[in-house]
């Protein structure tokens, strides 16, 4: 945090007007690199179990950044992302075991498959909104684990047993350059870079034309049609583009765990997606490690302090969070932005 | 013929159940515009409270209105706990409490009563009614009571001055508030009313499912379905919503082939999306017009 700190109160020596906007701005973006940061050298000091955990963390997150396009970029609610990952999950899978083609390939692979079968589900999913649309997402996601497990797919899908993946080993050009790096190091920097990626893509999506008229439309998609924009298609695309990088996620989500079964992408998974949102924060991309934080490692802290009634604990936990901070993550961001500028001011 | 009709009978024996807990719902989405995933917890809850007072040795014709009353005070204190400090936090914050109200009520009636599967006793028996193997005395007096339930609840939105005062609380509550209507306590008696429906969903579904922490888990699933294919804006939708859900189910079951239990529920779910397609506000709902 020092260099939070020392950027913010550098800013208002350069001149009073400069001031006002400029503390927040590097606020942010120190807060970002340190971020960073944190998440490239963690990795070093941790043990293969818990760079797994967060292999798996920053999955969620890049689920959890796909929501946030869709509910705080076009105002649309999904109870169905459980759906779009077991999608990018399996086709990562299939891919792999059955067609064996290399792992990297299958991610824009399923992110395409994703991004049409959501595209295709936006289409019927335009006629509701609110409630009645979280009914047919809902729907979506109870009927995928059934879905997977029919006979008629067994071929491709091993059925209730799900399929086995080979966990990818790091390439060779690592290895020749003297570094030794475990499988599931390999794997976390592999999901981080991925992660970047879709960061910076989704940052620019919401702050290009497309990402307005998604915005236009959640705020008011009636003033929205009247200014020229095409709801019905922008709509859909929201839905798409969140399927894609929700398949996205999924995919790197089986290569991580090495395993994919039905019953692993039940209702719950689409459930602690929802909170995750919440806990970071509606529409706030950063927010998304957040929410995936509470996702990860909730769940382990209820059941460590308790075995019995970890649900009840969850719940508590869940309950503090949202009378502290309704607003999640978000919130605490302001917050420390706006006392880190203050400090800025005072000196 | 006769395997459609039996068919037919059973699904309606299986949509009462359905009924009860859509109009428990809609109840709840009427009073405060959401709908409470913590229902059928809520009604798990209720009926574990009515099975404790039995093992008391309290007889049954008193049980049931001593669990209404302790349902309906323990809705209030929910809704003044938990939901009034939330006020106006977004709509996704209400839903994310309801979630947790979920995780905590689930958890600690398995904590107190433990996870075993437990018979719940009826008041009505469980011989055939009227010589028909698919309906038993049980499930007629549940349907029988579900109406009365309805009609009840008609009468009181209809024609008392607090059913008309919670109507307008949750339709328009700033002009509510304007005409004097104290909407803080018309949600929260909306929640103890819901409860209070909840619980006597509970009591009557509990000797068909039997009485544990997850059974209300699938219940509520077809519940949600019921009230949303009916119209939330309709106790009655919402009944006849579970009645055909339950017809549905059955008849999808019996004449689609390779569908298993396990197929049903998508292949009903799949159904009601699409009559949502078609007419999205509900069969029996209002229609939603937006102000310009």
């Amino acid at each position: 945090m020092t260099t939070a700190h020392e950027t913010a109160t550098a800013a208002p020596a350069t001149g009073k007007a400069a001031a006002a906007a400029a503390p927040s701005m590097n606020v942010a973006r120190a807060a970002s690199l340190i971020t960073l940061a944190l998440l490239l050298l963690a990795p070093l000091f941790l043990k293969n179990f818990y760079i797994f955990q967060m292999t798996q963390w920053l999955i969620y997150a890049i689920a959890l950044l796909a929501l946030n396009i869709l509910t705080g970029g076009s105002g649309q609610f999904s109870l169905g992302q459980s759906a779009f990952y077991a999608v990018g999950a399996y086709t990562a899978a299939v891919m792999m075991e059955i067609m064996g083609v290399n792992y990297v390939l299958t991610l824009p692979a399923a992110g395409l498959i994703c991004f049409v079968f959501g595209f295709l589900f936006g289409l019927p999913a335009l006629r509701l909104s609110g409630i009645y649309l979280a009914l047919a997402t809902f729907a979506l996601a109870v009927a995928m684990p059934q879905v997977l497990k029919l006979h008629f797919f067994e071929h491709w899908t091993g059925g209730v047993q799900g399929l086995v993946i080979i966990k990818p080993d790091p390439p060779e050009f690592i290895k020749t350059i003297g570094v030794k790096m475990s499988q599931d190091m390999w794997l976390y920097y592999f999901t981080l870079v991925v992660g970047i990626g879709i960061y910076i893509a989704s940052v620019n999506l919401l702050a290009s034309r497309s990402g307005r008229a998604m915005m236009a439309i959640r705020d008011n998609q009636i003033a929205a049609a009247a200014m020229g924009v095409d709801v019905p298609l922008y709509k859909t695309l929201a839905f798409g583009i969140s399927a894609g990088i929700t398949g996205v996620a999924g995919a790197l989500g089986a290569i991580a765990v090495a395993f994919v079964a039905p019953d692993s992408y039940t209702i719950q998974l689409a459930i602690a997606l929802f909170l995750g949102m919440v806990i970071g924060g509606v529409g706030w991309l950063p927010g998304s490690l957040a929410g995936a934080a509470f996702m990860v490692f909730v769940p382990n802290i209820a059941e460590s302090i308790s075995k019995g009634l970890s649900g009840a604990i969850f719940g508590v936990i869940l309950i503090i969070i949202i009378f502290l901070v309704p607003h999640g993550a978000r919130q605490i961001a302001y917050m420390a932005q706006h006392l880190i500028g203050k400090i800025g001011k005072s000196s | 013929m006769e395997l459609f009709v039996n068919q037919v009978l059973a699904g309606i024996s299986t949509g009462a159940i359905y009924a009860c807990m859509a109009l428990a719902v809609v109840m709840i989405y009427q009073a405060i515009d959401h709908l409470n995933f913590a229902q059928g917890e809520m009604a798990m809850f209720s009926t574990f409270i009515a099975y404790q007072l039995m093992q008391w040795g309290v007889p049954y014709w008193w049980t049931f209105p001593l669990t209404l009353i302790i349902s309906f005070a323990g809705g209030i204190a929910i809704e003044r706990a938990l939901f009034k400090p939330l006020g106006n936090a977004p709509v996704l914050v209400h839903v994310a409490g309801f979630i947790a109200l979920f995780a905590i009520l689930n958890s600690v009636a398995g904590l107190t009563w433990d996870w075993t599967i437990k018979q719940f006793p009826t008041p009505f028996g469980n011989a055939p009614f009227l010589g028909s193997q698919l309906i038993s005395t049980h499930q007629a007096g549940m349907i029988g009571i579900t109406f009365i339930l309805l009609i009840l609840l008609f009468v009181f939105f209809r024609f008392t001055r607090v059913g008309l005062a919670m109507r307008a609380a949750a339709a328009l509550p700033e002009s509510a508030k304007l005409v004097g209507i104290n909407v803080s306590w018309m949600i929260a008696l909306g929640w103890g009313m819901a409860s209070g429906i909840g619980a006597i969903a509970g009591i009557l579904i509990a000797p068909v499912v039997f009485l544990e922490p997850n059974m209300m888990g699938g219940v509520l699933v077809y519940g949600f379905a019921s009230a949303v294919l009916g119209g939330l804006t309709s106790p009655f939708g919402a009944v006849m919503g579970g009645f055909l859900v339950g017809v549905f189910e059955n008849l999808v079951g019996t004449y689609i082939p390779g569908v298993g239990n396990e197929l049903k529920l998508p292949i009903a779910l799949a159904l009601i999306v699409t009559v949502l397609v078609l007419k999205p506000g509900g069969l029996f709902g209002r229609a939603y017009v937006q102000r310009v």
